[in-house]
């Protein structure tokens, strides 16, 4: 129908251009596009659901588990004082993998090396439970994701996945995050795509879910190929992300319809 | 099932098609003209059927009205990215309307409407959805069909 090559360069080259960034002034977390009900739900800790999450994450804390018979408590210690800013600072850095790794990620790791305990599985009750508790002790914080200079790389490649058109939709994320923001997407308020609360209880899930779950639905929703749960791609997206939302306060576990 | 009787009784109008230049890419789907900003041509050779047309405009799963509004009372969610499509046949030719659902790329190349005839250009389209336009030659006739009635 036309030499394809290039075109979908203009047309790349043109989403690009076209897309606008959110002056920091305006900023705004999904919180503030939720109805006054919703946001009474994620603002009481006795009816955030998410909060049933990081009560078995504090279990999980103080549980023994792997070869070593250690808990995170008998590294870490109190989690209030020891895990206060963590989750704001990921992803981060892995000198291990040279790579981002995301909090998820960061537990299992700690589980593998210093717990000798097998992984816990992507969406899994005790990663997200246990992500949650983490999560959780930095609420109020502000992000500070991407001050590592090692990152730099990493985040090039997060927000030109953020800007590239893909799918049979054929939309790229900033078609909607960044320019269509305060419109609705049939009843559905489009956010800002600041991801200040995961893992959040979404009310359409009946679940507490990871950012990596609600990337994926988004990819899949305009009908590309989702990427696996942890692949560089989705943690370099979530850095990107989280780096985009720095100065933001962290609200995990957040409550989103 | 559209989709599949459409694919089989395209071939001979691809076939006369494919010998002409740029339109490789266009294996699977029904060859068409565009003279200026319009597709004057029906794309199965026939008119489209417009109480389809809006049963099609409705459904979720076309995608329209997650971002168009329209004169649909029924429907409660309605998007409010792209025009209002009431009026839409007053505004719009039969074969302005069918470019714009074909290729609207090719009339403003940032637009965010799909191109719901098109297989070339796109990256990384899921397993499922590989290779299938967005919505057949008939469903966009039907929809034309439908969208040139709404005078208002």
């Amino acid at each position: 129908m036309r030499s394809f090559g290039a075109i979908t360069a203009a047309l790349l080259v043109a989403g690009a251009v076209g897309a606008t960034e959110i002056p920091q002034a305006e900023r705004r977390s999904g919180y503030s596009f939720m109805k006054p009900d919703t946001r009474a739900i994620q603002d009481e800790d006795t009816a955030n659901p998410g909060m049933l999450w990081v009560l078995d994450g504090e279990a999980l804390w103080k549980r023994k588990s792997g070869a070593t018979e250690k808990a995170c408590a008998d590294c870490h210690g109190d989690a209030r004082t020891s895990m206060k800013g963590v989750a704001a600072r990921y992803p981060a850095f892995d000198k291990a993998t040279g790579r981002p790794i995301d909090l998820e990620q960061r537990i299992n790791s700690c589980r593998s090396n210093h717990q000798q305990a097998t992984p816990l599985p992507f969406e899994s009750r005790e990663l997200l439970a246990l992500t949650a508790f983490v999560a959780r002790q930095s609420q109020g914080v502000p992000i500070e994701t991407g001050a590592d200079p090692q990152l730099a790389p990493f985040i090039a490649k997060g927000r030109e996945l953020y800007m590239q058109r893909q799918g049979q939709l054929n939309l790229g994320c900033t078609n909607c995050h960044d320019d269509n923001w305060d419109k609705r997407l049939a009843g559905s308020a489009i956010t800002q795509g600041h991801p200040t609360g995961y893992p959040l209880y979404r009310l359409e899930w009946q679940s507490l879910g990871s950012l990596q779950r609600r990337l994926r639905a988004c990819i899949t929703g305009i009908r590309a190929q989702a990427y696996d749960y942890g692949a560089p791609e989705l943690v370099e997206l979530e850095l990107y992300l989280m780096g985009r939302a720095r100065g933001m306060a962290l609200e995990a576990p957040a409550v989103r319809p | 099932m559209a989709r599949l009787s459409y694919l089989t009784s395209a071939h001979i109008i691809a076939g006369v098609l494919l010998a002409l230049p740029g339109l490789a890419a266009a294996t699977e789907l029904r060859g068409y003209s565009v003279d200026g900003d319009a597709i004057p041509q029906s794309l199965t050779g026939r008119a489209g059927d417009a109480t389809r047309g809006r049963a099609l405009v409705v459904e979720r799963s076309s995608t329209c009205i997650l971002c168009h509004s329209g004169p649909f009372p029924e429907q409660k969610f309605q998007g409010d990215l792209a025009p209002d499509l009431s009026g839409s046949g007053r505004r719009w030719s039969e074969g302005q309307l069918r470019l714009r659902l074909v290729d609207a790329s090719r009339l403003n190349a940032e637009t965010i409407m799909p191109s719901y005839y098109r297989l070339d250009g796109l990256q990384r389209v899921g397993a499922v959805w590989r290779d299938k336009p967005i919505l057949s030659a008939e469903q966009i006739e039907d929809i034309v069909a439908y969208l040139v009635t709404l005078r208002e």
